[in-house]
Order: C-alpha cells, then structure tokens, then sequence
C-alpha cells in the first residue's frame, strides 16, 4: 500500500486506494448471486415454455436482461456518478444514447424499407416468372 | 493535514482549480473507460445488424433449429463464474497479495478458457451440419457478433496471463494494479456485452 501512497495522499487517497473504487468480497458476492438468479430466470422462461405469451416472454428477457446489465455495472465495474469525477458516468450515458439511437434507428428504418419494398418485389418476382 | 490543504487551496483560487485537475493514474482509467465505450459502440452496431438479419433464414436453419440452450446456459455460467473470480484477483491485489492476484487469475483464465472452447465448439458443431456463415443474413450476423464477442473474450484471455507474468516479474507495482484494473474493466464489460448475447441473439431467437 506503501509504493502508490505517495502519488496522491494529497486528497482523497484514504478513501479508495487507487482513485477508482473497489468492490468488497460482500459486493462481489452479492453481484454474483443476483446475476445468477437474474441468468437463471430467462432461461428458464424459454426452456421450459413456462409463459404462453411470447410477446410477455420476451418482455421478461429484455427487462431482465437490462437488470442484469445494471447489476454488472454496479456491483462488478463498480459504476458510480462520482469516478474520475462523474466523466465516466457522462461517457456512459453519451454512449446509452448512441446505442439507442443505433440500435432503435436501424430497426425502425429496416422494418419500414422493408415493408415498403415487398410489394414492388413480389411483383418483380410474379412478372419475371410469369 | 488534509485540513491544512483544504484551507490552503481555498485561499489560492488557481491551485484549488489545479488540485481538481490534477488526477491519480493519468487519466489511464478514464481513458479505457473511453476506449470501452467505443467497443460497446461496435457491439452496438453488430446488435443493430442482427436486429435487423436476424430474421432472415433463407429457407435455412432457423434459431430454434441451431442453438442448443444448456450448452448457452453451461458458457454463461463460465463467463459469470470468472467475473467473480477476476472480483476475488482484484480483492487479493489490494491485500497486496501476489500468489492469491495470479492464484485467481489463472483460474479466471481457465473459465475464459472454458467459454472460448465451448464457443468453439458450438461453431464447429454449426458449421458441421451446414450452418455457416454464408448460409444466411441470420446465420452471417449471428457468427459476426459472436465471434466478435468470443474474439474480445480470447484476447482478455491472452491479457490476463501477460498479466500473470509481470505481476510474477515485478510484483504487485503501481503499474501492475493500474493494468489489473484495466483488465478487470475489460473483463466484466466482456460479461456485460454477453448478457445482450444470450438474451437477444439465443433466447429472443429460439423464441421465435
């Protein structure tokens, strides 16, 4: 603990030793446990067809999923609003957005293509048969 | 003597604004913070793609007909039981612990080990029975953002016994711990990226 002490006993170097903050055997454990159950339970919806719905199944599986994520970034990369001085939070929230805008925007604009293309195709596909 | 800092800081508006920029590690642990955000965009791209082949068989195998959920369900097992072991290499650095840090890397390593062979050789088995890449927009789209994944995964594993070696070497240093923190990001961002994968690229597929 001796050899980084020096580089920052100016501030805040009692609190977390490497300026990041660390888990406990408590947290990591904790972690564990919820990621399991929460692996454990979408799984089961699907392999043993538990819900009739599909639609609510896959409801269960994303929100579940996103839980998990959550716990991941809490308990395992130990995410907070005050690490590197809440940059890292800005980073990852500047990142989410992206996602969104990537991932909603190209199944938006997909679907719509095509929708929009099927009809012409299906009447190429009949008059070069034809 | 933090008092004594705090006052003198505040008396001297230009050192008080220093003092805040002024950051342990060199910014290193934000910047692969930074670096990790960018790869979660490439996921992000690859999930996009998915999204929208992933419906697209082609006449061929279908999700339902492919993927078979206890081999997924034994590799994420692999891949959650090494992100707390790479919690517990993390305890045992800060003990300042040398055998304990590489003792649970190692067995990290193994789990990685696991999940990269497993992986393997659910892509063997695929590729056997006819379904490659070039089969169909699911089945390109799905090895893309697998094995993006399980490529990420197999460079993780190199990482960590280039790890094992200088934390061996050097002993637990100032930029041995900045590296098995790195890594430690690394890893459970891996874990992160492979919840997406099992609950939209097996579980939504063999849903239907």
């Amino acid at each position: 603990m001796s050899t980084h002490s020096h580089a920052h006993d100016d501030h805040h170097g009692h609190d977390h030793g490497d300026g990041a903050s660390h888990g406990t055997f408590n947290s990591y454990l904790i972690g564990f446990i919820l990621s399991v159950i929460l692996t454990a339970i979408p799984f089961w919806l699907v392999m043993d067809g538990v819900l009739d719905s599909k639609v609510a199944t896959a409801a269960w599986i994303m929100g579940l999923g996103v839980v998990q994520i959550v716990v991941h970034m809490v308990y395992f990369l130990h995410m907070n609003t005050k690490s590197e001085g809440g940059w890292n939070m800005l980073a990852l929230i500047f990142t989410l957005v992206i996602v969104a805008i990537a991932i909603a925007g190209s199944l938006w604009v997909m679907y719509h293509l095509n929708t929009n293309m099927m009809p012409q195709m299906d009447h190429e596909m009949i008059r070069s048969f034809g | 003597m933090t008092m004594a800092n705090t006052t003198a800081s505040q008396t001297e508006a230009p050192v008080f604004y220093l003092k805040e920029e002024h950051h342990p590690q060199n910014g290193t642990m934000l910047g692969f913070w930074l670096y990790l955000m960018s790869d979660c965009l490439i996921f992000a791209i690859l999930f996009a793609t998915h999204g929208v082949l992933g419906r697209n068989y082609a006449a061929g195998p279908s999700p339902a007909d492919l993927f078979d959920l206890e081999l997924v369900a034994i590799n994420t097992s692999m891949l959650l039981f090494s992100s707390i072991t790479y919690g517990f290499a993390m305890l045992a650095m800060e003990k300042g612990s040398i055998k304990g840090t590489q003792m649970w890397l190692a067995i990290t390593g193994l789990f990685g080990i696991a999940f990269v062979g497993l992986e393997l050789y659910e892509f063997h088995h695929l590729w056997h029975i006819g379904a490659t890449p070039m089969r169909s927009g699911f089945l390109s789209s799905f090895y893309t953002l697998v094995a993006t994944h399980g490529l990420h995964v197999t460079f993780g594993i190199i990482w960590l016994v280039t790890l094992m070696v200088q934390v061996g070497k050097r002993g637990l240093v100032p930029e041995n711990k900045r590296r098995l923190m790195c890594l430690s990001l690394f890893w459970h961002f891996l874990d992160v990226i492979w919840i997406g994968v099992f609950s939209v690229v097996y579980l939504l597929g063999v849903l239907g």
